[in-house]
């Protein structure tokens, strides 16, 4: 397997971009990429996104984005995980380039949201839809279920997960791409209107437009065009039980554990090696487990964790520097593409306010349903 | 309306019929063509307990457009005395804030949803508190 780099990024805003279609968005976010990497062409493109024939009638996104972005007749592959489409639409890239199969491959993630769908029936087509969505069940409750029963166990409080949300939306205000840009308080978390209990609306990531996309390429392609290479140390994927009701354990993701076992000793890291992770919040409490679960701190540890500011810029552990899914906004399909994109800023020390300073190996991880799936990677910056 | 499909899962929602792997005991509701613990492709029918327990549950208050008339309601993943799990909205209850963890329960016959504009019932379990 060869070395393989990113050396490019480009995103939109991510928001209620009404004025713009699904293809404007993508062709917009994978021309800064292009233009950022240097490239003349680009050999083979992969668009992740969850469920554009729901959000906006539209399948075929593969072909759709490479005859707009006027990169016929190279192949062009849509990828679909859930809400981990864009982590997985960067790890098809990423195996590409390291096969030796293609030399410059566009990743890209996109999802088009505000387009009139139904989102919470369209979102739900990621759990089971006999045996969880057919009883009336919806994301924000199944990540509610998780929150109570993570509640019972070790203790976890409303003001703990509130804690997540009141973090991110301080990154997120300085992050010039993201939905919102506003400060929040605890109390706003805990007042705003009931969700899916014990979640109000601020514990729940936003309804979004957005596109993102990256170049990977070799180390030798890198070195020809002069581009400090960002390179991918490690990609792993693991998967579990569609349904939540099948997990030998509520408060445990076990994809998230088995994905960061593969990522860890593919890198020959450990999470104290770490200096700066992305992490899938689409709900509060995904933010608490997953810090737990990929070994930042012991589970049941990760409300007080948060609580404490040992996840903020400056912390122990920075986790979603760029606002995470809450307040950078969640393109379900851009998401995990987004995430890379951070930790290509931040390792170029590109990240202006939000600069975690000396970072040098980060982390995204990016899940989809109720953590059916879950895709890591590992990314170090020059030394 | 989507009749094949509602059908084909009346054994499991109108009588919680379930499949055993003859091997290693795993109880597979809907039953299924492999066993994910062993491998073994033989299964007995059998039937599942219907009384239980709440391992976790949530209070829908904003649904999808099917549900939204019926928010808000309760819905929580049971674990039968038989072990296995499943998702089910929990029905009757008039104060949300008693709803516990580990309060017993037992699955009754309920009208899950209407499909389509005429409104065709779809059936299937729903806890109560026992």
């Amino acid at each position: 397997m060869r070395d393989v780099v990113v050396i490019g990024a480009g995103m939109t805003k991510f928001g209620e971009l009404w004025g713009k279609s699904i293809k404007d968005i993508f062709v917009e976010a994978a021309l800064k990429a292009i233009e950022d990497a240097g490239v003349k062409q680009i050999d083979s493109m992969y668009v992740g996104a969850m469920s554009s024939g729901l959000f906006v009638g539209q399948e075929h996104l593969g072909a759709v984005m490479a005859d707009y972005l006027g990169v016929t007749p190279i192949p062009a592959t849509h990828v679909e995980s859930a809400c981990a489409s864009g982590g997985v639409s960067f790890r098809q890239a990423y195996l590409e380039v390291a096969s030796g199969a293609s030399d410059i491959v566009l990743a890209g993630g996109v999802e088009k949201m505000t387009d009139g769908a139904d989102v919470t029936e369209a979102l739900a087509t990621a759990a089971d839809q006999e045996y969880e969505v057919y009883q009336g069940v919806t994301f924000p409750g199944l990540y509610a279920m998780i929150a109570h029963a993570h509640m019972k166990e070790f203790g976890t409080t409303r003001k703990q997960l509130a804690a997540v949300a009141v973090k991110n939306h301080r990154n997120g205000a300085k992050n010039p791409n993201a939905q919102f840009r506003s400060e929040i308080t605890i109390d706003q978390v805990l007042n705003a209107t009931m969700v899916s209990d014990p979640f109000g609306l601020l514990d729940c990531s936003p309804v979004s437009d957005g596109a993102a996309a990256v170049i990977v390429t070799t180390m030798e392609m890198a070195k020809k065009l002069k581009k400090k290479p960002i390179k991918v140390i490690a990609s792993a994927q693991a998967s579990d039980t569609i349904a939540l009701h099948s997990r030998p354990s509520i408060t445990t993701i076990g994809s998230v554990v088995n994905a960061a076992k593969k990522a860890y000793k593919m890198a020959g890291l450990k999470p104290s090696d770490i200096d700066l992770c992305e992490v899938h919040d689409c709900f509060t409490i995904a933010e608490i487990v997953v810090s737990e679960d990929l070994g930042f701190f012991k589970k049941g540890e990760g409300g007080k964790a948060a609580e404490k500011g040992l996840t903020a810029i400056g912390g122990k552990i920075p986790i979603n520097t760029s606002g995470g899914l809450k307040s950078k906004g969640h393109p379900v399909g851009a998401t995990g593409i987004a995430q890379i994109i951070e930790l290509y800023e931040q390792l170029n020390g590109k990240a202006g306010d939000r600069q975690v300073k000396g970072a040098r190996i980060g982390m995204a991880q990016n899940m989809g349903g109720s953590g059916a799936s879950c895709v890591i990677h590992i990314l170090e910056g020059g030394k | 309306m989507i009749t094949a499909r509602y059908h084909r899962e009346v054994p499991q929602r109108y009588r919680l019929e379930a499949g055993k792997c003859t091997k290693c005991g795993y109880v597979a509701f809907p039953p299924r063509l492999v066993c994910p613990k062993c491998s073994t492709k033989k299964f007995k029918p059998i039937v599942l307990k219907d009384e239980g327990k709440i391992i976790t549950y949530t209070v829908i208050r904003v649904g999808p457009d099917k549900f939204s008339k019926e928010t808000p309601y309760a819905i929580g993943i049971i674990e039968l005395n038989d072990k296995l799990r499943l998702t089910a909205q929990i029905a009757g209850v008039v104060d949300f804030e008693k709803l516990k963890i580990g309060q017993k329960v037992k699955l009754v016959f309920r009208k899950i949803q209407d499909d389509g504009k005429a409104g065709i019932h779809m059936y299937g379990y729903k806890a109560v508190l026992a």
